[in-house]
């Protein structure tokens, strides 16, 4: 059992409860420590004092680009920090986002990753982009 | 608003084609019940050949077209403006006013007729009358694309209203499934939460279904002497549970039976939405307060909560189809948004009105009134 102090942070950021609930479920049973917010502003005021190890960022929540300002603010902070941005966006309006994540990008993300989300794409996406360091 | 309607003149004589040309050069027709002034653009052809090549080649609203052409005659210019534009009003110009080419030409879609020789006046008017159309086939026009744009916006919502229970329920059986749940604590909240989420689902088919029965009107009405009062106590009933967990008193008094001639299923929407989400949007330890009064005109339904009220920009949208307010109050908050779309739609079926007024963070008071005499 890996100790409370070594566990990776993770930002979990999205305005559907339910989606909080069941990856904060699954984080927490790959080991990881789960920071969760409703928004950005509970975002913002969490990253006063914290800097995670990994953010998984809800694209719109009461903005339609709250995701992409907390994506901003977080590769400020350390733009080795991994994020990975979810959005029904892809779904709901037929948008493409798939220069995300290429050289040059406008958009400071590591991965977006279209909801609904499975858990093992999930796993797969958080190894890819942790595998520098070990996780 | 100035709009420009283009004429095209179709003649083979040139004296014809240049004093419709002046007669209409300068004309504006205005239309202050449709809030419209519209002036003329005007183009001429001497044959038909020459006013079907320019058809093909422009746009045009109206066609002035000569029966009489030397070659191609007007019908079958007529025949081939119409394949070519379907909307083109056409009126045909003629010295030998027979009811056959009357008939013919009006089978082929001919507007209007003008009777040679014609003066200006009697041009102008004509003109007016088909650009009257056009305006009007336009605002129809137009008045059907909104309605399908709000059809469209309407269900693109639903389905997403629809799918996020859906989305909820999936995430949580693929923890199952993953094998992420440890704990049978988890295990259980989990269950609860599934359920809680299906049950919201069926209650926004169920809101649904009323919405659309009374929107249609399709709807069996039944009307009977209901008791307003005892609506209200039901409604109470129904919400007890719920409000004695987080500790909020419900208050009325029944003094009166309050009697109203009204469908019992449609009045019990609209108290039991009201009674629900003073509960639902209180707070814990609040209170809820349900009064009814009655004058000579109408019955006054107030329903007053102590709960986390909203803001004026909240208020504006508040009777809207599935508009929830989204804060971090509400966010555990289940509701279909359609609930006060619906109760609003109920009580002006009896011209009623209702209205709210609200606090943020200190409570909302909705008020319903029902006529007494609503013949």
């Amino acid at each position: 059992m890996t100790s409370e102090r070594t566990k990776k942070k993770v930002l979990l950021v999205d305005d559907d409860v339910d989606f909080l609930e069941q990856h904060r479920i699954f984080l927490e049973s790959e080991d990881f420590e789960v920071i969760s917010a409703h928004s950005r502003a509970e975002a913002e005021t969490i990253l006063e004092d914290l800097t995670p190890d990994l953010a998984i960022l809800d694209l719109m929540m009461d903005e339609t680009d709250d995701g992409f300002v907390l994506a901003y603010h977080i590769k400020k902070k350390n733009r080795d920090i991994p994020v990975i941005l979810v959005t029904a966006v892809t779904s709901e309006t037929s948008l493409e986002f798939d220069t995300i994540g290429s050289e040059g990008s406008w958009i400071k993300a590591d991965a977006m990753l279209p909801k609904p989300i499975r858990f093992e794409q999930l796993k797969r996406e958080i190894h890819r982009l942790c595998k520098a360091d070990t996780i | 608003m100035t709009e420009v309607t283009r004429i095209l003149v179709t003649d083979d004589e040139e004296g014809m084609r240049l004093g419709v040309e002046r007669a209409l050069r300068k004309y504006v027709s205005s239309f202050h019940d449709l809030d419209c002034n519209v002036s003329y653009e005007l183009d001429l052809a001497s044959s038909g050949e020459e006013a079907v090549e320019k058809l093909t080649a422009g746009k045009y609203d109206i066609l002035l077209l000569d029966y009489k052409l030397p070659e191609m005659n007007g019908i079958e210019v007529l025949g081939e403006a119409k394949n070519l534009h379907p909307d083109l009003l056409v009126v045909m110009m003629t010295a030998y006013a027979s009811l056959d080419i009357a008939v013919s030409a009006t089978k082929k879609g001919a507007f209007d007729f003008l009777a040679k020789p014609f003066t200006p006046q009697e041009l102008r008017a004509t003109i007016r009358y088909a650009t009257k159309n056009l305006i009007l086939q336009r605002q129809a026009r137009k008045l059907a694309e909104e309605k399908r744009r709000v059809r469209f916006e309407f269900i693109s919502v639903l389905s997403h209203e629809l799918k996020a229970p859906i989305g909820a329920v999936e995430g949580y059986l693929e923890l199952f499934r993953s094998g992420s749940i440890k704990d049978a604590e988890t295990q259980e909240r989990i269950i609860e939460r599934s359920l809680a989420r299906l049950t919201g689902m069926r209650k926004l088919i169920f809101d649904l279904l009323d919405l659309t029965r009374i929107e249609a009107g399709t709807k069996t009405r039944n009307l009977e002497e209901v008791s307003l009062g005892e609506l209200v106590e039901n409604a109470l009933e129904l919400v007890e549970v719920s409000a004695r967990d987080r500790g909020i008193s419900l208050h009325f008094s029944k003094e009166e039976k309050f009697r109203f001639v009204g469908d019992r299923s449609e009045l019990e929407i609209v108290i039991n939405n009201l009674v629900s989400n003073a509960v639902k949007y209180n707070r814990d330890n609040g209170e809820v307060f349900v009064r009814i009064s009655k004058d000579a005109k109408r019955y006054q339904i107030e329903v007053e909560d102590t709960g986390i009220g909203m803001s004026e920009k909240e208020l504006g949208k508040l009777f809207g189809e599935f508009v929830r307010m989204k804060n971090d109050k509400t966010r555990h908050i289940e509701g279909s948004g359609l609930g006060l779309s619906t109760v609003k739609k109920i009580v002006q079926l009896y011209n009623g009105d209702i209205r709210a007024i609200s606090e943020w963070d200190k409570g909302t008071t909705f008020t319903v009134e029902l006529p007494t005499d609503r013949a």
